[in-house]
């Protein structure tokens, strides 16, 4: 009983869930596979802001800095150096994400409310017009392209359908997500979400604010290099766009449309999001601006909670009429 | 020498553009405690309106720059009583989203109405030419513009300090719940700096549109800008927003004379530099 209490349930119930929307979409829009696989790269970064913004309180516009080191450091390492085999690919984006990550909170932990939002923005602008004036590594604003990953394990090759970065992309995510359940439960992330409510009792208490927070930092540029590098080796090509301010922006959108602190709401709201905008986007680009604008300021004022809150109130509200 | 000089008028102007944009953000978000980011949008708003009135229906530009005030002026009222009233208080983050939302919304209309094209206003004879200051000439409109700017630093830190309206604005600053039960109508003072703010963001919008082009990602493409000088500044501080100006438009002047490549490098460095050393801006307030 214990162990379902802890919440494993929860855990298997939600991997069984991923599954199997991944076998009904893989089988009802086979054309849209890359689509998909972008979405869980996506998916990947708005759940790395969920950890330091949903969990941890600090807020950030400049969370694609760390998908984008991610996606280059994948990128350079294959088309510059020869490594090629997509699981070391994956390896060096998680690697270069984290060590981003760790470098960017040593700035943007200087600042307070308005300032951190201002620094991590600073942070985002710097690091894209490095990418861009380092054209030699990066390709510049062409796009670092000439990325051929090897099969997966000598086995299965990344074909044109996107078959295998798909289930690729599926494998990643369940294992990220029960990594990270496991990582929001522990003491570690408790602490993290107690940083949150109360810096200031949390520091009394003698808790340790400043160095959970750089490892939290670390810990969630981990996960935005693996979409990053998840994103380079599926669409094989990485470009400036996934280290700008906009990709951020959206990215924190997606986060707060689908709840914040709560791992499923940042997939839900991505999923959501980008759906939506494969749909909107492809009739008129100014609509779609327009309809985020009015969806941002309709989930501000009337869900604060995102998708999973509305959700969960409303369950909660049919739950009492029911007992009643 | 020359090129310091130089660099130096070219810096002032842009720093006067700047302020006479940010100064207005920086009353919303030092005195309202709002971060505003759809700040820009209403720059943008100005300078669509003043362009309207001075190409569309060929009128002078002192009629388009007043136009363009009084219809942001007469906007803001019902924007801070349906929206912005409801996200005093709230988390930065809250705030962000829903003022991007409000961006968004304002691009994607004026991209409708005015189409994705650049506008530009119809300056007066006064204010075409080069005008002379003494070791090199300059464009009349940018010396226009830097005068409008210290005029506005002026009249705001006058109607702040020294007016019965900037008692009131300064004491529901500090404490509303005390501001008003001493009888002052708190609301009000909300609603009518709310609105001064806008109004010196269409001014802002109009009178820097030489240099900063109005076009429908205006709104975005300042939004960083506009919020980073505040932030260096110090939310709600003139003097601070002054200075910030004028250093962040050396920065990016000299940045844009002697590095081109790298300008913008410069810029965030500068501006990581001077946060990290001052998290509440150079004269900001500790919250």
């Amino acid at each position: 009983m214990s162990i379902w209490r802890r919440g494993l349930g929860v855990d298997v119930l939600a991997t069984i869930a991923i599954l199997l929307i991944a076998v009904i979409c893989f089988y009802t829009m086979p054309s849209n596979l890359s689509l998909l696989t972008r979405i869980i790269a996506m998916m990947l970064l708005v759940l790395s802001i969920d950890l330091v913004t949903g969990y941890a309180g600090v807020a950030t516009l400049g969370h694609a800095a760390l998908f984008g080191a991610g996606a280059y450091g994948a990128g350079i390492a294959a088309a510059r150096f020869g490594v090629t085999d997509p699981v070391a690919m994956l390896a060096i984006g998680v690697v270069c994400g984290a060590v981003a990550g760790g470098l960017s909170s040593l700035v943007i932990l200087r600042g307070r409310h308005l300032g951190q939002l201002v620094l991590s923005i600073a942070v985002i602008m710097l690091a894209r017009e490095a990418a861009n004036k380092f054209a030699v590594w990066t390709g510049g604003s062409d796009g670092l392209s000439g990325i051929a990953p090897s099969p997966l394990f000598g086995l299965w090759r990344f074909d044109l359908w996107g078959k295998t970065s798909f289930w690729l992309a599926v494998v990643l995510l369940i294992v990220t997500f029960l990594i990270l359940r496991q990582i929001v439960r522990s003491p570690f992330g408790m602490l993290c979400r107690a940083i949150r409510q109360d810096e200031t009792r949390v520091r009394s208490m003698g808790g340790p604010v400043y160095l959970t927070l750089v490892k939290m930092y670390v810990i969630s540029g981990a996960v935005a290099g693996l979409g990053g590098a998840l994103s380079a080796v599926s669409t094989k090509v990485v470009g400036l766009d996934s280290l700008a301010f906009e990709t951020s922006a959206e990215a924190v959108v997606m986060l707060v449309l689908g709840g914040t602190a709560n791992l499923f709401g940042a997939m839900i709201g991505t999923a959501v999001f980008m759906w939506f905008e494969h749909e909107v986007s492809s009739i008129n680009p100014f609509h779609w601006l327009m309809i985020v604008g009015v969806l941002l300021v309709t989930v501000v004022l009337f869900a604060p909670r995102g998708l999973t809150g509305a959700i969960s109130s409303l369950w909660a509200r049919f739950a009492r009429g029911g007992s009643q | 020498m020359q090129t310091i000089l130089s660099i130096g008028a070219d810096a002032f102007a842009y720093g006067m553009v700047l302020f006479v944009i940010s100064i207005g953000l920086s009353v919303t978000m030092g005195l309202m405690k709002v971060v505003n980011l759809a700040h820009g949008a209403f720059a943008m708003i100005g300078g669509y309106v003043a362009s309207y009135v001075t190409q569309q229906m060929g009128l002078h530009f002192a009629v388009g720059t007043l136009a363009a005030v009084v219809f942001c002026v007469i906007l803001a009222f019902p924007m801070e009583r349906l929206l912005y009233r409801r996200i005093y208080g709230a988390p930065d983050l809250v705030q962000v989203l829903m003022t991007i939302g409000i961006t968004f919304i304002v691009i994607g209309i004026a991209n409708w109405l005015m189409g994705p094209t650049l506008k530009t206003i119809t300056l007066p004879q006064s204010l075409q030419g080069p005008v002379d200051i003494g070791f090199r000439s300059i464009a009349a409109h940018k010396v226009f513009a830097a005068v409008v700017g210290l005029l506005t630093a002026l009249g705001l830190w006058y109607l702040v300090e020294r007016t019965a309206f900037g008692i009131k604005l300064r004491a529901s600053v500090d404490d509303v719940a005390m501001a008003g039960s001493l009888g002052i109508r708190t609301s009000w003072v909300y609603s009518v700096s709310f609105a001064i703010a806008i109004g010196l963001a269409a001014l802002g919008g109009v009178v820097g549109a030489q240099l900063l082009p109005i076009e429908p990602y205006y709104a975005l493409h300042y939004m960083v800008t506009f919020l980073v000088v505040v932030s260096v500044g110090g939310a709600g501080s003139i003097p601070g927003a002054l200075a910030a100006c004028l250093i962040l438009g050396a920065v990016k002047t000299t940045g844009a004379y002697l590095w081109p490549e790298y300008g913008n490098f410069f810029f965030y460095l500068a501006v990581i530099a001077i946060v990290s050393v001052f998290p509440n801006g150079l004269m900001g307030r500790e919250r």
